[in-house]
């Protein structure tokens, strides 16, 4: 009896009761779909991860002012106009492993274009702005040294201020009024996106800090105020290390006692993407949860359906057994069918755990991967559970005594 | 061919039940014997013992020169599959399977490929006259027609002894005299044959009768 000529007869035996093997292999289908949803949603939320931490910029931290916790009061970080452009230019200075610094202020404003208008957030920023946030101008070019010094009056604009403003028409060369005041555009933003707070990180102008200043009017006491510092590293270095220095560096300048908080806040990336991780974290070990649980449930069906059919199919296995089947071609005659169950499960499974990754991420709007590995993954540990359960009904079938089994109905 | 020496099989049930008590018997190589008892007697207690579907409790029995008691599992298979062919009252054929299927059951089990297990399924059904009925299911064929099957699929390996136990008890009169005209066919070809038979007709037949009583031979 070759291999060949038992899967064959294993096929017979599962088409006789389609409907009973497809109810048996159920279990099997739901686990191992749930393990290819999980393992899609998890490669899909650290895809998604990574990418938001693409888009805000790689090596990034942001420094802002205010402390959640001044004077007894919790403010929002942000709250109070502590940082300025000597700050920025001390952190500069004084900080050797920084890539590039940027001051950024922000507002929200009207812009005009010829007849078209749109409501939208304004970023006043040094010249290396884009490169802290990894960004590039799709068109056009960025701001040069010179123009953010003297404050041209030059602007970029993101995607879809662009494409609200003027259409399919090129916007550069073309003059916008902010306040009132004409900005001539140098340049258009790459396309970012949405940020990990669903913000469209492309409704955005960018122009110099000081053509920005003097257009938005603050007044005399603000007028070097920022709203935040941002701060690229240099490459493989610590985060930790440049954190504390920053923060050193600022309270001394700042004349903060040592009891006292600090009156800023300096936010690193890793913080605020580890959040959205351990959420993806937490589906994923309920989805595993639910896969282990109905692959149990199913090789408990296995089991089930298997002592059932070795039960009902006694007489055939006596008649087997006295034409000179040996014990051994018995037990995988039933550990056979127990696998191939299983095997049915788990294929019908990936299918199944594909589709429901494709449903998910079209309802959801999630990214959802699919790792190649995933789907031997998923139908090893269906052949595992097949093998699991399915040995001790096919072990009580090899051990049936020939004379009783034949007398059997 | 087949030798028995005082062999003994006992029952457990709730109470010990003697169903064979020192059976000597001894069967020469084309014998067409006919075991003949009432129920209980111990004729098919006998005939599972030389048919190496059961142990005795004591005592020995040859088959073709091995002594049973001694041989592991796999090679009792090896002469159930290669030396026996049984022979059931109720056909036994597996319902699922074609009368042809069927026949290569025990060729599977003896590994032969899957060429000549048709060849020699074709011939064995050419033999009993089946020719025709080769895909035919088990529920398709008549009663007679079914032993016939079932007798093709005992020749399937060729083997030295054919065992059939009360072949004809679910079978009329025709085909039963079909049936053992095939018996004799086959003993004359060489096969030693034991019929366990209640038929008086079947037995004087036979060239050689035994006949059990309360386990033992008269």
């Amino acid at each position: 009896m070759t291999l060949l000529d038992a899967i064959i007869s294993t096929g017979g035996a599962l088409q006789r009761h389609k409907l009973r093997s497809c109810l048996t292999a159920l279990g099997i289908i739901i686990g191992t779909s749930a393990t290819i949803t999980m393992m899609a949603v998890g490669a899909g939320a650290r895809e998604q991860v990574a990418a938001q931490v693409r888009s805000l910029g790689t090596n990034l931290m942001i420094v802002m002012p205010g402390n959640a916790n001044q004077s007894g009061v919790r403010l929002g970080a942000g709250a109070a106009p502590s940082l300025t452009d000597e700050d920025t230019a001390a952190v500069d200075r004084e900080i050797p492993s920084l890539q590039v610094i940027s001051s950024v202020v922000n507002g929200n404003i009207q812009v005009v274009a010829d007849a078209a208008n749109w409501a939208t957030s304004i970023y006043l920023v040094d010249v290396g702005y884009l490169e802290v946030r990894d960004w590039r101008v799709a068109s056009g070019r960025a701001f040069d040294p010179d123009e953010a010094v003297r404050g041209a009056q030059v602007v970029l604009l993101g995607q879809t201020v662009a494409r609200e403003l003027f259409h399919d028409e090129d916007p550069i060369g073309r003059e916008v009024r902010i306040k009132n005041v004409p900005f001539r555009v140098i340049g258009l933003l790459a396309k970012k996106g949405q940020s990990a707070l669903n913000k469209d990180q492309d409704d955005v102008l960018l122009v110099p800090l000081v053509a920005g200043r003097r257009v938005l009017g603050h007044n005399q006491v603000k007028s070097r105020a920022v709203a935040a510092i941002l701060v690229k590293m240099r490459e493989g270095l610590s985060m930790n290390k440049t954190e504390e220095d920053i923060r050193s560096l600022l309270r001394q300048r700042h004349q903060l006692q040592p009891l006292q908080d600090d009156d800023f806040t300096i936010k690193n990336l890793s913080e605020v993407t580890s959040a959205q991780e351990a959420g993806a974290r937490t589906l994923s070990i309920l989805l595993a949860s639910v896969a282990l649980v109905s692959l149990a449930t199913g090789g408990v069906g296995i089991l089930n359906i298997m002592l059932v059919s070795v039960t009902e199919r006694t007489r055939e296995i006596g008649i087997r057994l006295a034409i000179g089947a040996r014990r051994k071609q018995i037990l995988w005659q039933f550990l056979l069918e127990a696998v191939g169950l299983s095997i049915f499960g788990g294929v019908a499974g990936v299918v199944v755990g594909f589709v429901a990754a494709l449903i998910i991420s079209q309802m959801a709007h999630w990214t959802l991967i699919v790792e190649p590995w995933s789907v031997p993954l998923a139908v090893a540990s269906s052949v595992l559970v097949g093998v699991f359960f399915g040995s001790y009904p096919a072990l009580r079938a090899s051990m049936l005594d020939p004379v009783e089994a034949i007398r059997s109905v | 061919m087949i030798r028995t020496e005082k062999l003994t099989r006992r029952f457990h049930l709730g109470e010990t039940v003697t169903a064979l008590e020192d059976v000597s018997v001894s069967i020469a190589p084309r014998d067409f014997l006919a075991v003949i008892g009432p129920s209980g007697s111990g004729k098919s207690t006998f005939m599972n013992i030389i048919g190496c579907l059961d142990q005795p409790t004591s005592g020995k029995c040859w088959v073709d020169g091995q002594e049973i008691s001694a041989l592991s599992s796999n090679e009792l298979a090896a002469i159930k599959n290669r030396k026996i062919g049984f022979i059931f009252q109720h056909f036994n054929l597996l319902d699922r399977l074609d009368a042809r299927e069927n026949i290569e059951l025990p060729l599977m089990y003896a590994g032969v490929n899957k060429r000549s297990r048709r060849e020699i399924a074709e011939i064995a059904l050419r033999l009993v006259g089946l020719a025709d009925r080769a895909r035919h299911r088990p529920a398709q064929l008549s009663g007679g027609q079914q032993q016939r099957v079932a007798v093709a699929r005992a020749l399937a390996c060729s083997p030295k002894i054919i065992l059939a136990d009360e072949p004809t008890g679910a079978l009329d009169s025709k085909s039963s005299g079909e049936l053992m005209d095939l018996f004799h066919s086959l003993n004359e070809a060489g096969r030693t044959i034991i019929v366990i038979t209640h038929d008086a007709r079947i037995a004087r037949r036979a060239s050689r009768v035994i006949r059990f009583l309360d386990g033992r031979v008269q």
